[in-house]
């Protein structure tokens, strides 16, 4: 009998594995999706499968560029992750291109660049989103109201086909988002306490009926799947918690202290992507701090630069910016939030007997 | 009693059921016994027999050399046939020095020395000699010579006696018939061991899994009011002695420490129960309760098998193999080591013998790693298991260093869950075997400096001393011609 002593134990295995995780994630966001698809109707339906599709090919394309097993890789099921979240940030009714070059600039410069999965400083979907958003801002924000599927003014498949491959998006659909329209008003020198009452109500932006990305709208099903997550041990509260927490808070205490200039925490915390960032974005491993007490430094972080960026910045929105921005200070961020050594001190000396001094 | 939570953990699947309800059996007297002169840390024993001699049952067959060493006993009586080198149970299927008997059937008791009467008015250095002489070490699979730790006493204020009973590992329940079977011997054994050690308290630690064994080792020991059993929490490394101690004491014991510099000594229950038989009975250590288990063994079960029983004969006795076996272990399954070879002995700290299938083992292969974090999340140590695999790989050790991979404790979790199958004990194994060689080598340097530069010293000395004695002459002769002397200085 032949006898392999090839390794060092351990000699059994957790039932874990990359792509069990990629499922896992997947099926958490199918709920949100499946209702957005329905929601947004074939124009959005066509969307997604360009996008995925193209982040799957780009990832083909890149691993076989560097020579790397093509089949066993992409059935980690990252590429198709990354495809799905990244068109679950953009407008849904965009052109079939937005979503192609998107795919590009995530999985191929994003991920790929920096030396495939796990080694990619930042969130792949996000930097796609938001290369699109700074070079094309006008198709980046056509956002439509709901025109859900089967309903009297929903495009039909061959008006879908108009809409993504021929770049015929109807002028008359297009709605600003809740973000977006406070913004614009408070630009025009409306005070927020008045726009507010235009804006679609919170119930409404809970369950989605509203304009917006697929990821934006729906936040009651994105919890739903973030829950899920969080009891198959996907993702742990740090980071999903500590973010909503604190944009909740900072929208919180500034309402307080000037309700004319600044949003109340609940609508800073239903609207925009604050849900899908907290519990899908953010929470990505392979860009976020490894300690649990790193995550919650990240999460905190993500949830200030989300309240900044909404409040001063240019764009309505912010959640891609500070996740992109945080994974820039991940590195640093695992450095210094190493959890203690068992029998060291925090310095890593070791700990005092006692009567030693 | 209030225990205390322990950093991190795993819950592997357990898989004791196929072992643990059935009674130990006795494995009849193999063909030929194979003793390793090595079976401990320290250093190797040495043989005090030659081919051709007989030998009884008991008798000292292997002296122990130095501070940190233990003898060998004949596991029965027979005759020595060879005293050879054979592969020995280390991953490195090296040989080693190997005293084979073959028994003669007879079974025939040596004199042992005396029962020693009365342990508890005995003093603490009679039961350690008694401990040293019979051969006895940590049978929990460390394998460290047991009286060594029983002479802590001396030098360590201590309080607590722990017995380690918690047989965390999966697969493994030898330690859980012992205390099911002989939990009288296993109390009787630690009082003892407690005596020696002059701890007031007795504590032992059995994980919750094993409910029987907490039944019975809490009746034994019923009647002695400073002895505690206590059921931990199922939370795998608690039989990681530190951990242990912590989770019943919620002590911490410091880096590069003992757990005797915090009060605690920590035996395994098996070797108590040793310790007993050779202070009650005079009976040398001879053999174990080795449990053979693996989904690809037909009869899993605990056997009581002498040292130096053939692993391959002890296998045939269980039924040999259902199935092809993809690993074989020796230990357990987290924390064993590969077996080199089936022709290699039974040996004192040898608590397991698995033959494990690829579906127990889920072998894939290695994937990049996903940053998930869950190895921070489980390292029972505090480690970052993520970060110092990806220096080890690099081979900056320096960093690894730093980091702290000398103070991995090589439990296996971190590698258990690693969704990527990344072999990441592997690697802390590799960079501490590298970076104690580094040590070993430059401790050498610097012994070597020190040598070299002590003999400069004493050339640079010898020539001053030349120099000194020779302006003394000069000064001498001098003296007898001042004048000369004046004109020179002129």
């Amino acid at each position: 009998m032949s006898i392999v002593t090839s390794k060092s134990g351990p000699f059994t295995h957790a039932a874990s594995s990359v792509q069990k995780t990629m499922t896992l994630v997947l099926l958490a966001l199918a709920p949100a999706t499946l209702f957005n698809l329905y929601l947004f109707g074939w124009p959005a339906i066509l969307l997604f499968i360009v996008t995925v599709g193209a982040c799957v090919a780009v990832e083909a394309g890149a691993l076989s560029l560097g020579g790397r097993p093509v089949k066993s890789t992409l059935l980690d099921g990252s590429a198709v992750l990354t495809g799905w979240l990244l068109v679950m940030s953009l407008p849904p009714w965009a052109p079939w291109w937005v979503g192609v070059l998107a795919a590009v600039f995530a999985v191929g410069l994003a991920k790929h660049a920096f030396g495939g999965i796990g080694q990619n400083v930042f969130n792949p979907a996000m930097v796609g989103r938001t290369v699109l958003l700074i070079s094309f801002p006008v198709v980046m924000t056509a956002w439509v109201a709901p025109h859900p599927l089967f309903s009297a003014d929903a495009p039909s498949l061959m008006d879908a086909f108009s809409i993504t491959f021929g770049g015929n998006m109807p002028d008359a659909m297009s709605a600003a988002s809740a973000l977006g329209h406070v913004k614009t008003e408070l630009s025009r020198g409306i005070p927020v306490s008045e726009s507010m009452a235009q804006v679609p109500n919170l119930f409404d932006m809970a369950v989605g009926y509203r304009a917006g990305s697929m990821g934006e709208t729906s936040a009651l099903l994105i919890l739903a799947g973030g829950l899920f997550l969080m009891a198959r041990k996907v993702i742990s509260w740090h980071i999903p918690f500590t973010l909503m927490a604190t944009v909740f808070l900072m929208g919180t205490l500034f309402n307080a202290v000037n309700p004319e200039r600044f949003a109340s925490g609940l609508f800073h915390l239903m609207s925009g992507a604050t849900f899908l960032g907290a519990f899908f974005i953010a929470t990505d491993y392979v860009t976020s701090p490894v300690s649990k007490l790193g995550q919650i430094v990240f999460a905190v972080g993500c949830g200030i630069m989300v309240w900044i960026i909404r409040t001063f910045a240019g764009y309505p929105e912010g959640m891609a910016f500070a996740v992109l921005f945080m994974n820039a200070l991940t590195p640093i961020i695992d450095q210094y939030t190493r959890p203690r050594l068992f029998g060291r001190t925090r310095k890593g000396e070791p700990l005092p007997l006692k009567g030693d001094n | 009693m209030k225990l205390f939570p322990i950093r991190g953990g795993i819950h592997p699947d357990y898989r004791k059921e196929t072992t643990c309800e059935k009674a130990i059996v006795a494995m009849p007297m193999p063909s030929a016994l194979h003793i390793p002169l090595q079976q401990h840390i320290g250093a190797p024993a040495e043989a005090l027999v030659k081919a051709g001699d007989t030998v009884k049952k008991g008798q000292l067959i292997a002296r122990s050399q130095g501070a940190i060493s233990a003898p060998q006993h004949a596991p029965t009586s027979g005759t020595v046939v060879a005293v050879t080198d054979e592969t020995a149970p280390h991953p490195s299927g090296l040989p080693q020095a190997t005293i084979v008997i073959e028994p003669d059937g007879k079974d025939e008791w040596a004199e042992l020395p005396a029962p020693i009467a009365d342990p508890f008015a005995a003093d603490a250095q009679t039961i350690a000699n008694r401990v040293a002489e019979s051969g006895i070490v940590g049978m929990g699979g460390a394998a460290f010579p047991s009286a060594v730790k029983l002479n802590l006493g001396s030098r360590h204020k201590l309080d607590t006696l722990l017995l380690n009973g918690a047989e965390c590992e999966p697969y493994l329940s030898c330690d859980d018939r012992v205390m099911r079977e002989h939990a009288d011997e296993v109390i009787d054994g630690a009082r003892i061991m407690a005596h020696a050690l002059g701890t007031p308290n007795i504590v032992i630690g059995i994980e919750q899994n094993k409910p029987q064994a907490i039944e019975a080792m809490t009746k034994a020991a019923a009647t002695f009011s400073n002895v505690t059993v206590v059921g931990v929490p199922v939370q795998y490394p608690m039989g990681s002695e530190r951990h242990l101690v912590q989770a019943i004491t919620g002590r911490e014991t410091p880096a590069r420490k003992l757990t005797a510099d915090i009060g605690v000594v920590v035996h395994n229950v098996a070797t108590a129960r040793a310790v007993q038989q050779a202070v009650r009975f005079g009976r040398p250590l001879l053999g174990r309760v080795v449990t053979v288990g693996g989904g690809a063994m037909r009869e899993p079960m605990n056997v009581d098998t002498l040292v130096g029983t053939r692993v391959s004969d002890l296998i045939n006795f269980c039924g040999g193999f259902a199935s092809q076996p993809a690993r074989m272990v020796n230990g357990g399954p987290m924390m064993g080591q590969p077996l080199p070879s089936l022709e290699v002995p039974v040996v004192k700290g040898m608590s397991g013998i698995l033959a494990l299938t690829a579906a127990e083992t889920n072998e894939h292969p290695v994937q990049a790693c996903i940053r998930c974090g869950t190895c921070v999340t489980i390292c029972p140590c505090g480690l970052v298991p993520v970060e110092m695999a990806a220096f080890i790989r690099k081979d900056h050790l320096d960093v690894a260093a730093k980091l702290g991979v000398m103070d991995c404790v090589s439990c296996g979790s971190c590698s258990w869950i690693c969704p990527s199958h990344i072999p990441l004990v592997h690697y802390f194994n590799y960079a501490k075997g590298m970076l104690n060689a580094q040590d070993r080598e430059k401790r050498k340097n610097d012994r070597v400096k020190t040598a070299s530069e002590a003999h400069t010293l004493r050339l640079e000395k010898a020539a001053e001393a030349k120099r000194a004695a020779d302006a003394a002459r000069k000064a001498a002769l001098n003296k007898s011609t001042p004048a000369t002397s004046e004109e020179a200085s002129a």
